[in-house]
């Protein structure tokens, strides 16, 4: 039996997966290269969205020129962040680094709620939503996705075809031996640092058009981010691609079927099940 | 001989806290610190080998709402609702340790596999909320006049007060007792080198789920104690990512290699929270957890042995000093 319904659910859960998708690149590119994961990463994303809505909301500064700001705001907070935090507990024991950024996480969403309170906010832009036979598709997820697949072929395109994208390729793959070649990890390091920032802004800038701002939206966003990560193998860019949409339809049809937190719930028993199969990540190889 | 009598009178001193006027207040933080010192050293057990686990909140939630909905809805006492709560708990345990440990999951991959167990199992009692209440919350109920023995519910803080005290202790103790064991030589081995470890006999899988079982299960029963103390859960202070990195940076500031660090802890964050609720009161909601999160970066940055660590080394490195000018002018005589 065809079900229309169903069928708008599994669109929709696509264009989720688009956003998800983003997310996890950043965090990927991040680990992939510097061997560090941060926890705050979906904070950042946060950051970026109250960014967006002072500039667009309070000072009628326009969308774009808002969201652009926003990335370039998120790009220099991800700077800062290895370069105040990560980089001094580079020598140190790889846990460290991810409870620095723990502690950045706690930080960033008790000092946002500090300055501006728990209350939510949202930009107030309407966008419409398309009817195509029968379903409603959102147009703010339709673009975000398009947006998305842009944003990480661009990603791509820097990696293949730049100077700094091999040096960057290059030093994820061997980390001691670029230094010997006469690559100047640090400042790999950072302009990695700022690329991640620049995409968790630029999910900022997709996320803020869908959904209210709040301090903790960050953790509704943060766990099923790291899950995907480490479903697709840490640091393995294709294999995070591929778990966003896994996890984003379970997430989507667990939710028609039943409630949404119940398609987080099977989202994770299918996470702990892929656990004792393929520990390595979907697409990961065992090392 | 002198460190027991010491230990005796710290211990006598504890126990007669109540009896010396100490205002309900005080003592109602002096409780939380110690059932959540217990906790911190539960997580001190794992977190000391390498095995930082961002899911103790999913620990500290299954213990106390499993004793709790069986107290509300099938009338169980927790007499028999604690020993389940605490086999459910180690169930969980094995259901992600094994795997974990199985497959060679470890740092980073570890953390975040914990993480997002802890946050499933907020997820799982949002979404049972027609039976755990959701995020407004559980109440186990009340039995006759609010003091029994039976439902172990205690209208007097100072009976809380003395279980807690002894909880507390017995946590330490277990703590100690891992610290002279067999066992932690063989985990420090293999949060050096797991492969070197195995090559000389280790079990490697079998000595690390046995570390975080016994880490889970006094999770578990923090968890059900703390229930029991307040009357109240909710699934915001009980799971889910905001307590698992409170835990982590109550441990990390006291510091996770001496036993009493996660205690040191406890009394840190804990007091600082309640100093700045009476001092501030409700107008700056955050200022406690944007301290926190601040002296969480500069601790692992500066201080990665923690207050209490670093102190304790102090004094060990002016022992050792001393030691040795003793030995030094003992040989020039």
């Amino acid at each position: 039996m065809f079900d229309i319904y169903l069928l708008e659910t599994i669109i929709n859960g696509l264009l989720l997966g688009g956003v998800l998708a983003l997310l996890a690149l950043g965090l990927n590119l991040i680990f992939g290269v510097i061997d560090v994961v941060w926890i705050c990463y979906a904070e950042l994303v946060m950051l970026g969205m109250y960014t967006i809505f002072f500039l667009y909301s309070k000072f009628g500064i326009p969308l774009v020129l808002a969201c652009l700001a926003g990335i370039a705001v998120v790009a220099v907070i991800g700077y800062l962040v290895h370069f105040l935090i990560i980089s001094p507990l580079l020598g140190t024991a790889p846990i460290n680094q991810l409870l620095a950024t723990g502690g950045l996480l706690f930080f960033l969403q008790s000092f946002i709620t500090l300055l501006f309170g728990v209350e939510f906010r949202n930009i107030g832009l309407r966008l419409p939503v398309l009817e195509f036979f029968g379903m409603y598709i959102s147009f703010a997820r339709l673009l975000a996705f398009c947006t998305a697949v842009v944003g990480m072929i661009a990603l791509y395109l820097f990696l293949a075809k730049t100077y700094m994208g091999t040096a960057i390729r290059a030093i994820s793959q061997d980390r001691d031996v670029m230094v010997l070649m006469g690559v100047n990890s640090r400042k790999v390091y950072l302009a990695t640092s700022a690329i991640g920032g620049g995409l968790a802004g630029l999910a900022a800038c997709l996320l803020v058009l869908q959904y209210d701002i709040h301090p903790a939206i960050g953790l509704s966003f943060g766990p099923i981010t790291f899950m995907i990560c480490v479903l697709g193998g840490l640091g393995n860019m294709i294999g995070g691609f591929v778990a966003a949409f896994i996890f984003s339809q379970v997430i989507a049809v667990g939710g028609f079927y039943f409630e949404l937190e119940w398609g987080y719930v099977v989202a994770f028993a299918i996470f702990i099940i892929m656990m004792f199969i393929r520990p390595q990540g979907i697409l990961g190889r065992r090392s | 001989m002198n460190r027991r009598v010491t230990f005796l009178i710290a211990a006598l001193l504890l126990a007669a806290l109540p009896y010396m006027g100490v205002p309900q207040y005080y003592l109602h933080v002096i409780i939380l610190i110690l059932i959540w010192s217990f906790i911190y050293t539960a997580w001190s057990l794992m977190g000391r080998f390498g095995l930082v686990s961002l899911g103790h909140g999913a620990f500290l939630g299954v213990g106390a709402y499993a004793v709790a909905m069986l107290w509300n809805y099938l009338a169980l006492t927790p007499w028999i609702g604690i020993p389940l709560a605490l086999l459910l708990s180690l169930f969980l345990a094995i259901l992600i340790g094994y795997p974990c440990f199985k497959f060679r999951i470890t740092g980073h991959y570890f953390a975040l596999v914990t993480l997002a167990l802890s946050e499933v199992i907020s997820m799982l009692i949002m979404a049972l909320r027609n039976s755990t209440g959701g995020s407004l919350g559980f109440t186990p109920n009340r039995f006759g006049a609010g003091t029994s023995i039976y439902a172990l519910q205690f209208a007097q803080k100072e009976t809380f007060y003395w279980i807690a005290l002894v909880v507390w202790i017995a946590g330490i103790w277990i703590w100690k007792r891992v610290d002279v064991s067999m066992e932690r030589h063989a985990l420090d081995a293999i949060s050096e080198d797991e492969d070197a470890a195995a090559s000389v006999g280790m079990h490697v899988t079998r000595q690390k789920l046995r570390i975080t079982i016994i880490s889970a299960v006094m999770t578990a029963f923090g968890g059900i104690l703390y229930g029991q103390y307040q009357m109240y859960i909710n699934p915001h202070t009980l799971s889910g990512v905001g307590v698992s990195l409170q835990i982590v940076f109550a441990v990390v500031a006291g510091g996770m290699y001496v036993a009493f660090g996660p205690t040191v802890g406890a009394v840190i964050t804990i007091s600082l929270a309640e100093f700045l609720r009476v001092l501030i009161g409700t107008a700056m909601v955050g200022l406690d957890n944007t301290i926190y999160g601040l002296m969480l970066i500069l601790f692992i940055i500066f201080l990665p042995q923690g207050i209490l660590g670093a102190i304790m080394e102090k004094g060990s490195r002016k022992k050792a000093l001393r030691n040795l000018a003793t030995a030094v002018s003992l040989n020039s005589k």
